[in-house]
């Protein structure tokens, strides 16, 4: 990397954590903000008022406002996430034992996302306006607007209980497989994965496919593509070295913003299908008024979605010559 | 169903096949407008939104059963579809094609003023940020950094499950505010190059003011993308209402939304699947809609085409 796109990096990275920095502030105020107390429980759920106000000191919850956002902001750097009073552990604990189980999720519907997203997209626009397109065209125009949770109880219904093909729920058989330790149990883990990875899999998918389409045929109507059709390039190489490999610029923007939506698509997904991942973390966290969780929940979150865009343009940076020459500045004024 | 409600059905069906098929007859004497009739699906969809918003409105007309009151929760509910019950009865024994009716009103009208909300105030910053330039723009755009890497569920969960009890309105303006930073970096960077442009260096030149400027002559060319994200930005509130719903913390019961019956229906969803079904199906469908009208616009407002 050359001495300018080194100078790039370092001001995207800071300008990454003073946003990360921001959003933990925005969310830390907002907590705050919210009435009812802290351990006030769940709906329904009465907490030992002498508890509460023994918690309340222990962790300096009586404090101004601006004492205890400077503490939480001095432990964080500390790399300590703060205490969980809804669970009873450290937070780190938490995050540690429900991230993986998100990770897996999201991974694997990334992967059928992109694969099965480009593949359609590519084979549509080969046959732009053909009964093929029109079909799946269609059919990804409804897919893509359903909602995510509607379609995890669609498939719940056919294929976990009518069919029977899936288990219904939980990330691994708790009896024979509480963890993984044979081969078994890793296939045990895959085949409970495939209903929720294929829910957030599938919605993503065909968004991409829509996205890829219209990608393709934006660049088809480059002059570039009309010469090298011109010159004699055999088709396939047209499509696949002029097309494609122009269409797929815009691809690598999508692929950071898909990050928002898998994170979305977890609070919900796993809550239906009892996936013990960091979006039900999150969730029962907000219900429990459990700042440290939230907050840290949150910034986990947001740390996400900015790598996604980081990695995008650093990606974009090596894919695209144009961006090296000028030293990876505004990505903006060109894509626009 | 009553005689009466299946004539007022009857009759916003034909309405709305008839409005789609008026605003084609009409559409397609402009070469803009036929841009956006030629696909099949846009008229379609225009039909569907044509259709729900009708009967959204018509609802007392439309649905036979009142959707709060449970008339018989032992021996009416959970009763599969049937000539009485069209679309079968939930847990609580309520109709659900009244439900679905009356939660139209609430679910339309969220995704509406929701994203009413969102594209004017994107709109609004993206047009600021994008005429002033200089350290406007440098805040702005920074504001909106932060509000593209905010976790908008988590946001929107915390804001409705610790303040509870939100006003339906106050649910659609809180999904407006956090759903605006996209739209405004796109009028931003429209804006930035419509800058330019002559006519607006020349009104400029003829003493015009900021605020003319901005609404009379650059906005009004940046509609295009500005109509688009309004026409995604429906579908894309309607989902997020229907989520929240769906988690228990969004338009609170009994008042029907479509979300909250697919929250009610899940706890009996192998038993009594059609409570969940049918308003699972009317959202798909209006959000389908709302996406291929959004591309017809799309094709209709693109000014490369007009070159063509």
């Amino acid at each position: 990397m050359t001495a300018v796109g080194g100078m790039w990096l370092v001001r995207r990275l800071v300008a990454s954590v003073a946003i990360i920095v921001a959003v933990v502030t925005f969310v830390f105020i907002l907590i705050h903000a919210a009435p009812g107390k802290p351990c006030a429980g769940q709906p329904g759920e009465a907490a030992d008022p002498v508890v509460c106000e023994q918690l309340i000191r222990q962790f300096a919850l009586d404090r101004p406002l601006y004492e205890q956002y400077w503490r939480y902001l001095v432990a964080l750097a500390h790399g300590d996430f703060g205490y969980s009073f809804s669970l009873h552990r450290p937070v780190r604990d938490a995050l540690a034992e429900t991230i993986p189980f998100t990770l897996q999720l999201a991974g694997a519907a990334l992967l059928l996302d992109f694969v099965l997203g480009l593949g359609l997209g590519i084979y549509q626009a080969g046959r732009v306006n053909r009964l093929p397109d029109v079909i799946i065209g269609n059919a990804t125009l409804f897919i893509y607007s359903l909602p995510t949770f509607w379609l995890a109880l669609l498939l719940l219904l056919v294929f976990g209980e009518k069919l029977g093909w899936f288990p219904v729920g939980g990330p691994n058989d708790p009896i024979f497989c509480p963890v993984i330790d044979s081969a078994y149990c890793l296939f045990d883990r895959l085949w409970h994965l495939v209903l929720p990875a294929a829910t957030l899999g599938l919605v993503g998918a065909a968004g991409t496919a829509r996205f890829q389409r219209a990608a393709m045929l934006e660049v088809a109507s480059q002059d570039y593509v009309r010469t090298a059709r011109a010159k004699g390039v055999p088709e396939r190489r047209v499509v696949l070295r002029h097309q494609l490999r122009n269409a797929l610029l815009s691809f690598i923007t999508r692929f950071g913003l898909a990050f928002p939506f898998l994170l979305t698509g977890a609070v919900l997904i796993e809550t239906i299908f009892a996936w013990p991942g960091m979006g039900r973390l999150a969730f029962d966290a907000i219900l429990a008024r459990d700042y440290a969780l939230v907050t840290a929940t949150a910034l986990i979150a947001s740390v996400v979605v900015v790598a996604g865009n980081l990695l995008a343009d650093i990606l974009l940076g090596i894919a695209d010559p144009r961006l090296r020459v000028r030293g990876g500045g505004e990505l903006e004024n060109v894509t626009a | 169903m009553t005689l009466g409600s299946w004539l007022a059905l009857f009759v916003a069906l034909i309405a709305a096949a008839e409005t789609a098929r008026a605003l084609r007859q009409r559409g397609l004497k402009h070469e803009r407008w036929r841009r956006f009739f030629r696909n099949r699906t846009t008229s379609w969809g225009l039909s569907i939104l044509v259709f729900l918003v009708t009967i959204a409105i018509a609802a007392p007309l439309v649905a036979p059963l009142d959707p709060i009151v449970q008339p018989d929760p032992v021996h009416l509910k959970n009763l599969s579809p049937s000539w009485t019950f069209i679309l079968g009865t939930d847990v609580f024994s309520r109709d659900v094609w009244s439900r679905i009716v009356y939660g139209a009103r609430v679910s339309l009208g969220i995704g509406a003023l929701g994203a009413l909300v969102a594209v004017s105030l994107g709109t609004v910053v993206g047009a600021v940020a994008g005429y002033y330039g200089r350290r406007v723009d440098a805040v702005l755009m920074r504001g909106v950094d932060v509000g593209l890497a905010l976790p908008r569920i988590f946001i929107l969960l915390m804001a409705v499950a610790l303040w509870d009890g939100l006003p339906f309105v106050t649910l659609a303006l809180a999904i407006g505010l956090t759903s605006w930073f996209g739209t405004s970096r796109l009028v931003r960077a429209e804006v930035l190059s419509l800058q330019q442009r002559d006519f607006v260096v020349a009104a400029r030149a003829l003493g015009a003011g900021d605020g003319r400027v901005i609404f009379r002559h650059v906005l009004p060319n940046a509609a295009a993308p500005i109509i688009v994200s309004a026409a995604l930005g429906i579908g894309n509130v309607l989902l997020l209402e229907a989520s929240l719903s769906f988690l228990g913390i969004g338009v609170a019961p009994p008042r029907p939304s479509w979300g909250n019956m697919i929250a009610d229906g899940a706890s009996s969803l192998y038993t009594a699947p059609w409570t969940t079904l049918f308003p699972g199906l009317a959202i798909s469908l209006v959000v389908m809609s709302l996406n291929a009208v959004a591309d017809g616009l799309r094709d209709a407002l693109d000014p490369r085409e007009e070159a063509m």
